[in-house]
């Protein structure tokens, strides 16, 4: 027997998100029309490419980027992922991640500076993030799906909010690891906020705000089959028509494709961040240096 | 003509540093105020004038008070009370933008640690000071080069602070500092992380430079040597308070106290008295 009434958490939040459905309905559809264009737009454009051509690119960023180990890998992978028919989805699924890591960047930078800049503001929004990250993924799915119906929409949304702290918190650390003595410096030339800021803080904290984004494309990535399950396009639905199916192969064919796009995705913008031997533009910074010493 | 003039500075460290000054006009000092009521001292009842062209040097052990007293200079720490005159303005009672003039204007502040910017090259961190006026981009780099060119770096422009050496960066760091053509150099402990055989070198070259520019410097140090060579007037700081100003003669000749005479007590007297303050020859670059 239990003396005390269960707390109606539960029941509050539907009811939120019934109100919210009610009378948000118009900003709700607008937001669906704009994500769904962007992402249908960006796999569009991505489909237009030859796929030879942007094999190409792809292997050239790589080893601009990274180097040739890269370089040889993407290019083996992608035309193996083109090799199991799964190129529209993957390019579905490239297109969903560009557009969540995008909207996560744009809201999560500014949330990421403001944060650093205030004590408040940090110890407000660190149990939010901790809140964010750690909610089993598939709850959002739930109110996603109220406010933007089955689709490609809701799994984005829902992606964005699980894929978004690590670029706050990145942002904040990075910022807030800037040497005392360097921000001290700054002030005595008579450096305003904004000037500190663009000029000296966030400059230096570059490195770990690109490992913010790191992870954010990471985790983004991690949402795609679990937004399949509402109906996101992209080898989600491919690796879910798997499980759902049992159908072995088509999982795995559509897993692998999941984890070559990880991979290069995960190397490309991890030699963003670090001066690497063996890159590209090391390779050519090299070479420029020894033909003008 | 008085450049700045500190009148009865204190800076208390701790929650409630307003609520500490009566003691400590009662005449409680650092450590019982610490004890009795958990307060860090900085700056105990610091008032001096410095004049203009002058190199006034604050010279104390660590824990003085002197780092924290040059700070309340340009009010990168902002004391509890007193009052700070540069050119005859009361600085503490400026609002923010003017506190941003004057620091981009009047005084102008040279580290202990260097605090160059690693990630911008040699050009760029000594243009740093004219960038934040907004200087256009071709005058604050030709400014920056004619800085280079008087500390010797100027081969160096393009290269990032991590690859110079100690003393190499801190000749960048005195070229911004000397960039903003501020009146007013701030030294704190500038020389105090180079070698000895450096600092020497430094420390005549700062004397050199100083009879071409001639700017009222304020500069910090633990090392009395370096205070009786380099200063026009020295004030001795302990525990926050500053004990004896006056001339590198006078500190030697009449020391305040036996604080200050276990000081003087090992310095070679004769030569601080009759050195005349002709810069040293220059050195040649290999050696620095």
């Amino acid at each position: 027997m239990s003396f005390l009434l269960k707390i109606p958490i539960g029941d509050y939040a539907e009811k939120a998100v019934d109100w919210l459905t009610l009378n948000f309905s118009g900003f709700f559809d607008g937001v669906k029309v704009g994500l769904e264009s962007i992402i249908e737009g960006i796999s569009w454009f991505l489909m237009l490419i030859p796929i030879f051509l942007f094999v190409a690119i792809i292997m050239l960023a790589a080893w601009w980027l990274s180097g040739t180990g890269l370089a040889i890998f993407s290019g083996i992978g992608l035309l193996l992922i083109d090799n199991l028919e799964l190129w529209q989805p993957a390019m579905e699924t490239v297109s969903l991640v560009i557009t969540t890591t995008l909207i996560a960047m744009v809201i999560g930078l500014p949330v990421g500076i403001w944060m650093s800049l205030s004590n408040r503001a940090e110890r407000i929004l660190r149990p939010i993030l901790d809140f964010m990250q750690t909610m089993p993924a598939f709850v959002y799915l739930i109110p996603a799906v109220y406010f933007f119906d089955l689709g490609t929409v809701p799994g984005a949304v829902s992606t964005v909010i699980f894929a978004m702290p690590p670029i706050i918190r990145l942002t904040n650390l990075g910022i807030r690891e800037v040497s005392g003595d360097l921000v001290e410096a700054a002030k005595s030339f008579g450096s305003t906020t904004s000037q500190m800021l663009f000029k000296i803080q966030v400059p230096l904290a570059m490195p770990t705000i690109l490992a913010g984004l790191n992870q954010t494309i990471m985790l983004s990535l991690s949402m795609v089959v679990i937004s399949a399950m509402i109906g996101a396009d992209g080898l989600g639905k491919i690796v879910l028509q798997g499980i759902t199916q049992m159908r072995l192969g088509d999982g795995l064919e559509g897993g692998i494709a999941v984890v070559i796009i990880a991979m290069i995705l995960d190397r490309l913008t991890q030699g963003l961040g670090k001066e690497n031997n063996k890159s590209g533009r090391m390779f050519i910074r090299l070479r420029l240096k020894k033909q003008n010493p | 003509m008085e450049k700045i003039q500190v009148k009865n500075v204190y800076k208390v460290f701790g929650p409630s540093p307003n609520q500490m000054l009566h003691f400590l006009e009662e005449g409680e000092d650092k450590e019982t105020l610490f004890k009795k009521h958990q307060h860090t001292v900085g700056v105990n009842n610091a008032s001096f004038t410095v004049e203009e062209g002058e190199i006034f040097v604050i010279m104390g052990l660590s824990g003085s008070g002197k780092s924290t007293l040059i700070r309340c200079m340009n009010r990168l720490i902002e004391p509890t009370s007193g009052e700070v005159y540069i050119d005859g303005e009361n600085i503490i009672t400026a609002n923010r933008s003017r506190l941003t003039e004057i620091r981009r204007k009047k005084a102008a502040m040279v580290f202990q640690n260097f605090s160059l910017f690693p990630h911008r090259n040699i050009l760029w961190n000594v243009a740093y000071g004219l960038e934040v006026q907004k200087v256009n981009a071709a005058q604050r780099n030709k400014k920056a080069l004619e800085m280079l060119q008087l500390v010797g770096l100027q081969d160096y422009q393009n290269v990032k602070p991590g690859e110079l050496s100690g003393g190499m960066q801190q000749r960048v760091g005195l070229a911004r500092a000397l960039a903003t053509d501020a009146d007013i150099l701030l030294m704190d402990e500038a020389f105090s992380a180079l070698d000895p055989l450096i600092r020497k070198n430094m420390q005549n070259e700062l004397l050199e430079l100083q009879s071409q520019i001639k700017k009222t410097i304020l500069f910090i140090t633990h090392d009395l040597d370096e205070a009786l060579k380099i200063g026009d007037k020295i004030a001795i700081m302990k525990d926050g308070c500053i004990i004896q100003i006056g001339t590198p003669k006078e500190i030697l000749c009449q020391p305040a106290d036996d604080y200050v005479r276990t000081f003087t007590q090992d310095i070679n007297q004769n030569e601080v008295i009759f050195k005349t303050k002709v810069p040293a020859k220059m050195m040649r670059k290999e050696e620095i």
